[in-house]
């Protein structure tokens, strides 16, 4: 095994009463993809804001290469904001801007160059998540769905980093634009080295991307790989992948 | 400063030895070094990889530009230890659709540059009467609604309502109440010190009763409520528009004018003319007071005066206009708040032109208000 990019050890979140995570761990390795599943309410948001460095933890350790999150100043954790790329689930893009000028916000803040450099690789990055070049020049609210969940990957990339987090990528596309989304990210992940950390709730999406899956039940993490966590005898993850609307994966994954 | 390459030249032939990294965080130090990369005579360029400790999309993006570059001049250039493959995805991305070629970066700006001033002319006149109409239809609606709604006890939507009264009007006593007062110190003072010369010292009080009540009072509750409260009508309603939850009240069959707008209009028509009274009472106790350390009137000889200078209509002189500035507040914010669409930037501009013209339209109808008063002799 490489050695990991992630690394959380023993996190604990707490909103007043209500304990959300507790002694919970997670790793992630450099190259995979790695699937986060969980009821609604489990935490995975919350789980994705810790790593992300938006939320303080109350206990536990968050290591992203190799450095701790929850114990690092405003300026360094800017720098480490610096090198993972992020979409949210609606998208996120800042509407008053166009695709491109999305694009090119992150490269603004965090890189130099010239601005025919800067108009050109924000240009390559639209056409690399299979953009047209007219769709650039668009404001949010002029695009589709999923031209929006592709506007907010190419956001992403926009600094070339090595680590990308997606917040349900497929919700809210229709089928046949969800899978090839889906193909979008392995063809990406594959193509510049990628290691993915995304949350979703699209069966079809974590049999086709992930390598291993952690699904988020009892306020921990149950960490397997996609064929041994659909066998994992936990009676909510058994349901998850076994239940009515997943049948066939199940099938498919155990031949 | 670090060297992103090495050159070796050997008659028309160079030989690029690359190194460190080469990556976005790079591109602004390694673009000066290849603009003075000199290809000019050459035949052949030959890049050699090996050196390279990090080479990732920006960092490709360079050498393949750099490539495009050298191979239209006619120099050929091919790579010692084989062709990075992150320039074949580059290549690959930017020509896998039949879309147009990368985009002219001078061409995104001014799409109506080459429009004659003619047409924009007429396309601005159209836009303004649409939003004329656009106007007219909201107040028509909204007339509509309130005839609807207060034939229909049911549809007045008392806990709404009071929240509003309570959000427009309670909250904003404080900050009324100041400015009541100020200002008629102010306006005492300024009376004073003219008035004084010609020992008219006693009609500082009709100046400031007259004035508070009449005038200041209510236009100034007006101003601010239509600050706070205009621009929050417009935010509140503007940020549900973005969130399509005007939609879903819509879909849901229930008239967001009646739901969102009545309310508080409802609301803002009681809370104004209450702010009214709070200014108007401040501001008659501050008048007193200054006249009290400023002139040595003592409170009995005020009030006595006071007395005297209110007519039988100067409060409601006052009063009567509150619930009209009420109308055109709640009016112009809410309009503006159902017409942001799409951008958050549209929520800010909105918001201001709501706050602008509550301004401007509670400044129009009080001069109104004072040719109609004047008219009628009151």
């Amino acid at each position: 095994m490489s050695e990991p990019i992630i690394e959380v050890r023993g996190l604990v979140n707490r909103f007043g009463a209500q304990v959300v995570h507790d002694g919970l761990d997670m790793t992630v390795v450099d190259g995979e993809v790695f699937g986060i599943v969980g009821g609604s309410g489990s935490g995975k948001s919350v789980l994705l804001r810790t790593i992300l460095g938006l939320h303080r933890p109350q206990a536990g350790s968050v290591k992203l290469y190799g450095r701790d999150l929850t114990n690092l100043t405003e300026s360094e954790l800017r720098s480490v904001k610096g090198r993972y790329g992020v979409t949210f689930q609606a998208g996120a893009l800042f509407t008053s801007l166009t695709v491109l000028q999305n694009v090119q916000l992150p490269m603004l803040e965090h890189l130099q160059m010239s601005p025919l450099a800067l108009d050109e690789l924000a240009m390559l990055k639209v056409r690399m998540v299979g953009l047209p070049a007219d769709a650039a020049r668009k404001y949010p609210a002029q695009l589709s769905g999923g031209m929006i969940k592709r506007a907010a990957l190419a956001r992403a990339l926009a600094l070339d980093p090595r680590l990308l987090f997606l917040d349900e990528p497929t919700s809210g596309l229709d089928p046949i634009s969800a899978a090839a989304f889906d193909d979008l990210v392995l063809k990406l992940q594959q193509q510049l080295k990628l290691t993915v950390v995304m949350i979703t709730h699209d069966l079809d999406t974590i049999f086709r991307v992930c390598n291993r899956v952690g699904v988020i039940v009892d306020r921990t993490m149950v960490t397997d790989s996609l064929q041994g966590i659909v066998s994992h005898p936990h009676p909510w993850i058994a349901e998850y992948f076994h239940g009515q609307r997943a049948g066939r994966f199940a099938a498919a994954a155990g031949s | 400063m670090q060297q992103f390459y090495e050159e070796q030249r050997n008659g028309a032939q160079l030989t690029l030895r690359l190194a460190g990294r080469w990556c976005a965080t790079e591109v602004g130090a390694i673009e000066p070094q290849l603009a003075r990369l000199d290809t000019r005579g050459l035949q052949h360029i030959r890049v050699s990889t090996w050196d390279l400790t990090e080479l990732d999309i920006s960092g490709a993006w360079l050498l393949w530009r750099l490539a495009r570059d050298v191979r239209a001049a006619g120099t050929a250039l091919d790579f010692v230890d084989g062709e990075p493959e992150q320039l074949g995805l580059i290549e690959r991305s930017l020509t896998d659709t039949a879309q147009a070629p990368l985009m002219n970066p001078a061409q995104h700006h001014e799409e109506y540059l080459g429009e004659d001033t003619f047409a924009a002319v007429g396309r601005r006149a159209v836009r303004a009467w649409h939003a004329v109409l656009n106007g007219l239809g909201f107040v028509g609606q909204l007339s509509l609604m309130l005839g609807r709604a207060l034939r229909t006890p049911k549809r007045w939507r008392p806990t709404s309502i009071a929240r509003h009264v309570y959000d427009t009007g309670v909250t904003a006593i404080p900050i009324v109440a100041l400015i009541g007062f100020l200002i008629a110190v102010i306006v005492a003072y300024m009376g004073a010190q003219q008035l004084r010369k010609f020992g008219a010292d006693i009609f500082v009080v009709d100046l400031v009763t007259v004035g508070m009540l009449r005038e200041m009072g209510v236009l100034l509750t007006a101003i601010i409520v239509a600050g706070r409260s205009g621009s929050a009508f417009a935010a509140e309603i503007g940020a549900m528009k973005l969130n399509e939850e005007v939609d879903a009240l819509h879909a849901t069959g229930v008239d967001p004018i009646e739901v969102l707008v009545l309310p508080r209009m409802l609301g803002l028509m009681i809370a104004l003319p209450l702010l009214t009274v709070v200014a108007d009472g401040v501001g008659l106790a501050g008048g007193a007071l200054l006249c009290r350390f400023l002139l040595a009137m003592p409170f009995v000889q005020y009030i006595e005066r006071m007395d005297e200078a209110i007519g039988s209509f100067t409060f409601w002189a006052g009063i009567v206009k509150a619930p009209v500035f009420a109308i055109l507040i709640a009016t112009a914010g809410a309009f503006r708040g159902l017409q942001v669409r799409s951008s958050s930037r549209e929520l800010g501009r909105l918001t201001t032109v709501a706050v602008v013209q509550a301004i401007f339209l509670v400044i129009l109808f009080d001069a109104l208000f004072a040719v109609l008063f004047m008219e009628l002799d009151i």
